[in-house]
């Protein structure tokens, strides 16, 4: 378990999709450090044969029947949409200069 | 000046809807009450981000209407309501707290919310919380926190601390909240409310903004224990729009709260949770706390201490889990489908990413851009094993702790919250301290549990509610209804009334024009 530096922060501030300002790395860096640290104590507790539990509930694929149901009309799913336009979601361009 | 509560909003959810059933109050009077004491106190309480006075005397006369023709929808027909912002309202502004929602109004209904409508309860409004539902004190609301109505210089708990405040300052006479690692008990306790954080699975989460869906509950924030059952019971119950939704009728919830107010707890085993009391705790919550325990002993209670090793790695685990969770969840405001969209300063022309960096930059706020990056961290490849995987399995021996305590008894106990309601402002650049306020009521979410909290009455040394949790097997929510109401009943009597009607009178423009503020 080790401190994040500010530039491991700034690396998962981009996998993460979050331009975060140069002061909010400084802030942000050793504050996730001391959490880290609180929590650096479950390391030690738990031994290879304990299986993981990732819910709550023992469910698997819970599936229901194949039928058509009422759902939004594509005015109600546009609604709140930043922009729209021919009945879609209106998006800036996804492709860089170079492609 | 002072508002004094009128004596319409005291009553309790389950007398209001007895008054309607009577005819002796109807619902747009009961409405116009509630929202009268909004505009009277909740500048001072901040418990609400919006008010639907247009929506809720609607509802009202509608169902006045239904109850004059002698067709009410339920039993609660015309009881208003509050609901935390957390859950889509279709019509009502949803923001979570949250800068990236502002404005957005959902084209659909929570089924929470689809059952309140059905029975015929009017919406209020939306209420206060922390951003997403990170926080234990409101503080993280981007639009300010809520003040608690025992004192409003301090916190009412969080996330849910508008829900809590709302139904402490008589604002509502019930609220929906939700429960990811204590957002409804830790706000019941700090303000002398009750609420019950349901088994996993036994409220559906159709319509809940997720921050952990391993963890999230939605469930009652009211004054009773007998309301949150009446309130439990009309949420609850299986619901094919969520495939986590257990598929099996809820116990008796009213009927055993109604039980355990008779005051007899003969046969019933009650388990106090070693590594959940002592060091940590504070003096007068402690001592709350034993007061408690003596009345369960009183009402034949058998009380046992049973210890369970790993809740001392509970935070530790959740606070692995629930960011790794979040951080995946969030990853849908992503400014293309609803929500903020924040060009980025000085580029032209930008792309499609380059709108999202800087749109979750300008739409989030700290709390959530430390749990996002905190669950990145603990997700990425070559952390992955030692952080995620290993709260994993802490969750399961946390699980087997739990199941080896139901061995010995049939609910635990604890206080609900280390502390009373802090300062605000007081926790707020410690992160690590904000967490540790829910040291008690995260195992029940790891392990998806029931739980309740109950108001067990002021800490001597600052006159500050303390809550008293009861922790009950999944499935078995009927046990937290009669232990709470058992405990309750006993401490209401020794109080002479309810511990909230002890609260200080509440700032606001009230109707005693005469007492001109000066004492």
């Amino acid at each position: 378990m080790s401190d994040l530096t500010r530039a491991e922060v700034a690396h998962l501030a981009d996998l993460a999709r979050i331009d975060l300002s140069e002061a909010e790395i400084d802030t942000m860096a050793p504050q996730l450090a001391v959490i880290l640290d609180a929590i650096a104590s479950i390391a030690d507790v738990a031994t290879d044969d304990i299986p993981p539990t990732s819910h709550p509930l023992p469910l698997t694929n819970v599936f229901r029947d194949d039928v058509v149901r009422p759902s939004l009309t594509p005015e109600e799913a546009l609604a709140g949409a930043p922009d729209a336009e021919e009945q879609r979601f209106a998006v800036p361009r996804i492709l860089g200069d170079e492609q | 000046m002072s508002a004094p509560v009128p004596a319409a909003l005291t009553a309790t959810a389950a007398e209001m809807a007895d008054a309607l059933a009577a005819g002796t109050i109807t619902s747009v009077e009961l409405v116009r009450a509630h929202l009268d004491r909004i505009r009277a106190v909740d500048e001072a309480v901040h418990a609400f981000l919006h008010v639907d006075e247009e929506g809720a005397l609607a509802a009202a006369a509608a169902s006045d209407a239904r109850r004059e023709r002698g067709e009410p929808a339920s039993p609660l027909d015309g009881v208003p309501i509050a609901v935390k912002d957390v859950l889509a309202t279709r019509g009502m502004p949803t923001t979570c707290g949250s800068r990236i929602l502002e404005g957005w109004v959902p084209p659909y209904d929570a089924t929470v919310v689809t059952r309140l409508r059905e029975a015929g309860l009017p919406i209020l409004g939306k209420t206060n919380m922390d951003e997403f539902a990170m926080g234990s004190s409101t503080e993280h609301s981007a639009y300010g926190p809520t003040h608690n109505p025992w004192d409003l210089d301090r916190i009412p708990g969080g996330s849910g601390g508008g829900s809590a405040a709302a139904v402490a300052a008589y604002e509502a006479p019930w609220a929906l909240g939700t429960d990811t690692g204590g957002s409804i008990r830790q706000p019941a306790a700090v303000t002398g409310s009750v609420g019950t954080k349901p088994t996993y699975g036994g409220v559906s989460r159709y319509g809940l903004v997720a921050m952990a869906n391993s963890l999230d509950q939605v469930g009652p924030c009211t004054r009773t224990v007998l309301d949150a059952a009446l309130l439990h019971e009309l949420i609850g119950g299986h619901d094919p729009l969520d495939s986590t939704s257990i598929d099996q009728p809820l116990p008796g919830l009213v009927d055993a709260a109604r039980r355990g107010a008779e005051g007899d707890l003969t046969g019933v085993r009650v388990g106090v949770v070693r590594e959940l009391t002592g060091e940590g705790y504070q003096a007068g919550v402690q001592s709350r706390f034993d007061e408690a325990v003596a009345h369960l002993v009183a009402a034949g209670a058998e009380v046992v201490e049973v210890s369970c090793p790993h809740f001392v790695h509970a935070l530790a685990a959740y606070y692995l889990i629930m960011p790794s969770e979040a951080s995946s969840n969030l990853a849908r405001f992503d400014a293309m489908r609803y929500g903020l969209r924040v060009a980025p300063e000085g580029v032209v022309a930008p792309n499609a990413e380059e709108v999202m960096r800087a749109t979750r930059d300008a739409g989030f706020g700290d709390e959530v851009k430390r749990r996002i990056i905190l669950g990145t961290y603990a997700l990425s490849s070559g952390y992955y094993d030692a952080y995620y995987g290993r709260a994993q399995q802490i969750r399961t021996l946390i699980g087997r702790d739990f199941a080896a305590a139901f061995e010995q008894a049939d609910v635990l106990v604890s206080p609900t919250s280390p502390t009373t309601a802090f300062r605000l402002g007081e926790k707020l650049d410690d992160p690590v301290a904000m967490y540790l306020n829910d040291l008690a009521t995260i195992p029940a979410n790891l392990a998806g549990v029931a739980g309740l909290s109950v108001p067990a009455g002021l800490a001597p040394e600052d006159g500050l509610p303390v809550g008293f949790q009861v922790l009950a097997p999944a499935m078995a929510d009927d046990r937290v209804y009669r232990v709470g109401a058992a405990v309750e009943a006993a401490l209401t009597r020794e109080w002479g009334g309810p511990l909230l009607s002890q609260a200080p009178p509440l700032p606001g423009a009230g109707s005693d024009r005469h007492d001109g503020g000066a004492r």
